[in-house]
């Protein structure tokens, strides 16, 4: 096995390691320490895996659109032509250490403060669980692999919201489990039938259509994209997540934002778009509609929201609204604008919901009529708050920006009636993110402090501010250098479109 | 002509294996009246027909009783898993039933010679080549039933349930007769693979209305073994008023029963053209029904009972594939068989574990109870809840109960490979509606207990673990997961 080789089994067996490890640790803070050095060093084999394995040959006709840094490829199960086979390449690299980073963060979070409910230790294992199924699903080039571990995520995360969760969570978890698992059967149903034509689940052979038939791809890609829609989620198929992030515990709403949803995605991008290309087209116009509509409807109840975390919830349909317009676009531009836009909105609203965790917790209300004044009483707090709303809404030089700006660019190179007035509408909808955001900040922050917010202290422990400073400090890198995930990811996703255009 | 048959014994070893566990069974009763050793003579009775049916197995088809071509008893690879397989559902319903014989409520000898003889049908069943040995053997599989389920001393419920299956039982046996016996006079055959290539020869016997009334009767008589929509009905009061180990066995090894000779029949002796609507039809009605009425169960065993005809419904559906002409290319009917006879080995280990862990969470010789009365378990039994949990999942088809994950998979699998993807959503569907009340019980096992509730009996105390039944509870958990890691065994296993 080569030391890439090893990464890769390593970011895998890792956290599942550290999960078992947590589960037999019987004294509970020591547990919770273990699950983070386990999510340390998933986080150190994450972060090598894009060094070598580049020795790619020039483009060529013949060459296969995904070419993995490193590849592993064992069979597993022959008689449902599922193959262990993972890989890592410059699509699914950044989202794989954004997941290693947001579980490591939690995790440490969870030192300080165990959201009441149940124990810290199982809280810890089942995180962990989670981060498997997420790096598993970014690192699987099997497409049954990949339904597999599109599945594990499944259980842990409704164990989460239902046992740390707020006071409705047993009612949100549950439509969390339902819905997401309606998408994961339709994915199965996809896979399968897009095996059953092709007669091989691997994705690097299927990646530009693999020879399937119009028919078969029209169908296959509906499936795949209905699955990932409800991940994403893309409206209509949203409705389970406000619920799910509002009532998650802290941590569990930062997994959910930051990596649950760049599942659908990624998934919309390696799977749905590579394997059905001709589908993807066929579909676009349909996508690229519902994905505006995303960004409007969502944008316009953020701006009628009166919960702090709900109101984030929704901005996160908002802003997947715009990834999947640049995933819609299949361009080279838009798809580059998506992995970015992923990647920000990972950073920026893992950071916003620790921050609204860290009021809620400070105040006991989460209500925006009975916030008000935080700078009065909790300047730093504030200002972070602030920080990453701006980021948030898209201010060139911070993260959020370049996704944004790069979607609503993407529909207007495509051109026509159609896409122009998309890109029209996604730049108006951006601006409501603005407006929305700046009504969050004017509510929350300025004003006189409210009796809940009098009470706060200004200081910040040093817990919190480890957990949120990566997140600042990537929020911040990554507005000023996109090339740290456009660079790696322009040679994928050039191969990607070669292959997907006509 | 020779008039002295040469019969096989070696073929017919896992048979006399399993009416000698029987009939040793009775003996000992007898002659020793010790408890203990009647137990265990059918529990290593069982073992060895389980290693006797793998051992013959494993040696290729073996063929007796033959008149010219046609075979009686075919001994190969799926009569080797079926009898293998009912072997040990027997051994470990017999692990499971130890509280309950131990605190009195069911006579011993008595309950193990009946098991055995059931088990006895069961091992003929899969090797059965005709369909009078079928019918006979699934009748010796269902016959000692009857009194098990009504064996729970001064029980109302259980002997309600009792009359209940005779009766249903005794229709569906006629039927199945009947239609036999049409079949009979429109071929003049009853070797089940020379009715099959009689009605595949000549077209004109096909299309007579007596064959497809015949291929209709046979097929409903076997569906309500198998307890498939609109047959249902008298599972779940069935289930609920037998004793939690008998229940058990109703579920999974009788439930296998009924598949292996639904499978029997419609593999070799009857055309997919007429079959496979039926089977399609049965399929959706039974998971659809069978999951909406599951969501409304209170009771625990009723809901099992419920969640099991769902899953009869998964069984059939790869054979709805059979409605289709693209599902019936022979890789696309090898695949149906092989998917439905695999679902079918993981539903009933994962089964068998969801019982097992119920068993093992209820005290020695009670019933099923209510979800409430599991509520909180986790909390005290944390060992056995979670393996509970494990199994329930398993059965609802999500990681981490692997096996049944991949259940799922082989059935979406074969429907796609047969071109029926409308019945693979409808499988789809169905997994989410299930998800939605294996996930209520397994929240139920780590939710909160409300507050000390001193009215429940057995429900809020602990619960002493008998260590037979927390062996039938391991061993059935550690084979889940085994098969979850590599399912593989079972597939190819399903698929000889």
């Amino acid at each position: 096995m080569s030391f890439g080789q090893v990464l890769l089994v390593a970011v895998l067996v890792l956290p599942a390691l550290g999960a078992v490890a947590v589960a037999a640790t019987p004294r509970d803070r020591a547990a919770r320490l273990v699950g983070t050095v386990a999510a340390a060093l998933t986080l150190l084999a994450a972060v090598p895996l894009v060094f070598g394995g580049r020795s790619w040959f020039a483009w060529s006709a013949g060459a296969p659109a995904v070419r993995p840094w490193h590849e592993l490829d064992l069979p597993w199960v022959p008689g449902l032509d599922l193959r262990f086979h993972l890989g890592v390449d410059g699509i699914s690299w950044p989202l794989v250490v954004l997941t290693a980073l947001l579980t490591l963060l939690c995790c440490a979070y969870t030192l300080w403060r165990v959201p009441g409910g149940g124990s810290g230790r199982a809280l810890v294992a089942l995180l962990l669980v989670v981060e498997v199924g997420i790096l598993g699903t970014f690192l699987a080039l099997d497409l049954v692999l990949f339904f597999l571990f599109f599945e594990v995520v499944l259980l842990p995360m409704y164990a989460i919201i239902a046992g740390w969760g707020g006071a409705d969570r047993r009612r949100a978890a549950r439509k969390f489990a339902l819905y997401t698992l309606l998408g994961s059967v339709l994915l199965l149903v996809g896979v399968y039938v897009v095996v059953a034509a092709a007669g091989t689940a691997d994705v690097v052979a299927l990646t530009g259509g693999g020879g399937l038939s119009r028919g078969t791809q029209i169908a296959a890609f509906t499936l795949l994209a209905l699955a990932f829609a409800v991940k994403s989620p893309l409206w209509p198929l949203h409705s389970w997540l406000p619920d799910a992030h509002t009532q998650a515990p802290t941590v569990g709403s930062v997994v959910l934002a930051g990596v649950l949803l760049k599942m659908g995605t990624y998934g919309l991008i390696r799977v749905a778009v590579g394997v059905a290309p001709e589908g993807a087209r066929w579909a676009a116009p349909v996508l690229g509609v519902l994905a505006v509509a995303a960004i409007l409807i969502g944008s316009l109840v953020c701006l009628a929201q009166d919960e702090i975390k709900r109101l984030i919830a929704y901005s996160s349909v908002g802003h997947m609204g715009f990834v999947l317009l640049g995933v819609a676009t299949l361009t080279t531009t838009g798809i580059q604008a998506a992995l970015i836009g992923n990647v920000a909105h990972g950073v920026i609203t893992g950071l916003l919901f620790f921050l609204a965790g860290a009021v809620k917790d400070r105040t006991g209300t989460g209500s925006l009529a009975e916030l008000s004044g935080l700078r009065e009483t909790a300047p730093r707090l504030a200002g972070l708050l602030a920080f990453a709303a701006v980021a948030s809404l898209g201010l060139p030089g911070l993260a959020g920006f370049w996704g944004e700006a790069f979607a609503v660019i993407a529909a207007i190179q495509v051109g026509g009636p159609l896409w122009t007035t998309l890109g029209v509408l996604a730049a108006f909808g951006g601006a409501l993110t603005a407006a929305y955001f700046l009504r969050l900040l004017r509510r929350v922050t300025h004003g006189r402090p409210s009796t809940a917010v009098g009470r706060v202290g200004p200081a910040l422990a040093g817990a919190e501010l480890t957990a949120w400073a990566p997140l600042v400090l990537l929020a911040l890198a990554i507005g000023l250098a996109p090339a740290l995930v456009l660079g790696v990811a322009e040679a994928p996703v050039n191969a990607l479109v070669g292959v997907i255009l006509p | 002509m020779n008039v002295v048959q040469s019969v096989d014994s070696v073929a017919l070893l896992p048979a006399y294996l399993a009416a000698g566990t029987a009939v040793l069974v009775l003996i000992t009763d007898l002659l020793l009246a010790r408890p203990r050793a009647t137990v265990v003579v059918a529990a290593l009775g069982a073992l060895g027909t389980a290693v006797g049916a793998a051992l013959v197995g494993a040696g290729g088809e073996r063929r007796t009783f033959c008149v010219g071509a046609d075979c009686s008893w075919i001994f190969g690879g799926r009569a080797a898993l079926v009898g293998a397989v009912v072997a040990l559902l027997t051994l470990g319903v017999l692990g499971l039933s130890v509280p309950a014989l131990r605190a009195g409520r069911s006579p011993v000898g008595e309950f193990c010679f009946l098991l055995a003889c059931s088990m006895t049908g069961g091992v003929v069943l899969g090797a059965a080549g005709d369909l009078i040995t079928l019918i006979v053997a699934l009748e010796t599989l269902t016959l000692p039933l009857y009194v098990l389920v009504g064996l729970r001393r001064g029980s109302l419920a259980s002997a309600e349930a009792a009359v209940t299956f005779f009766v249903v039982s005794v229709v569906a046996t006629t039927l199945s007769l009947l239609g036999a016996a049409l079949l009979y006079a429109v071929t003049g055959g009853l070797h089940l693979d020379r009715l099959g290539a009689l009605l595949a020869e000549r077209a004109e016997l096909r299309d007579l209305p007596l064959t497809t009334a015949a291929v209709a009767l046979l097929l409903l008589g076997l569906a309500f073994k198998v307890a498939a929509v609109p047959f249902h009905a008298w599972a779940p009061a069935t289930y609920d008023g037998a004793p939690l180990p008998v229940a058990a066995y109703l579920s999974t090894a009788s439930k296998l029963g009924g598949v292996a000779a639904l499978l029997a029949v419609v593999q070799r002796a009857l055309p997919a053209d007429q079959t496979g609507p039926v089977l399609a039809l049965l399929a959706v009605l039974t998971m659809t029904v069978g999951n909406l009425v599951a969501l409304r169960q209170r009771r625990t065993v009723r809901l099992l009972a419920w969640s099991s005809v769902a899953q009869a419904g998964y069984i059939l559906a790869p054979l709805g594939a059979l409605a289709l002409a693209a599902g019936r290319t022979v890789e696309a009917r090898d695949a149906a068989y092989a998917a439905a006879v695999a679902y079918t080995v993981f539903f009933v280990v994962l089964e068998l574990a969801a019982f097992a862990g119920v068993t093992a969470l209820r005290p020695a010789g009670a019933d099923g109870g209510t979800l409430d009365d599991l509520r909180g378990a986790a909390r005290r039994h944390p060992w056995r809840a979670a393996a509970l949990g494990l199994a329930l999942v398993g059965l609802a088809g999500l990681p981490p109960g692997l096996a049944g994950l991949f259940a799922k998979v082989t059935v979406v699998r074969a429907l796609l490979d047969g071109d029926a993807a409308w019945l693979a959503l409808v499988v789809a569907v169905n997994a989410v509606i299930g998800l939605a009340y294996y996930l209520r019980v397994t929240a139920a096992l780590w939710a909160p207990t409300p507050a000390p509730a001193p009215t429940l009996p057995g429900g809020a105390a602990a619960v002493p673990l008998v260590g037979v039944v927390g062996v039938v509870l391991a061993v059935a958990t550690v084979a889940a997961v085994v098969l979850g890691v590599a399912p593989q065994l079972v597939l190819d296993l399903a698929g000889r």
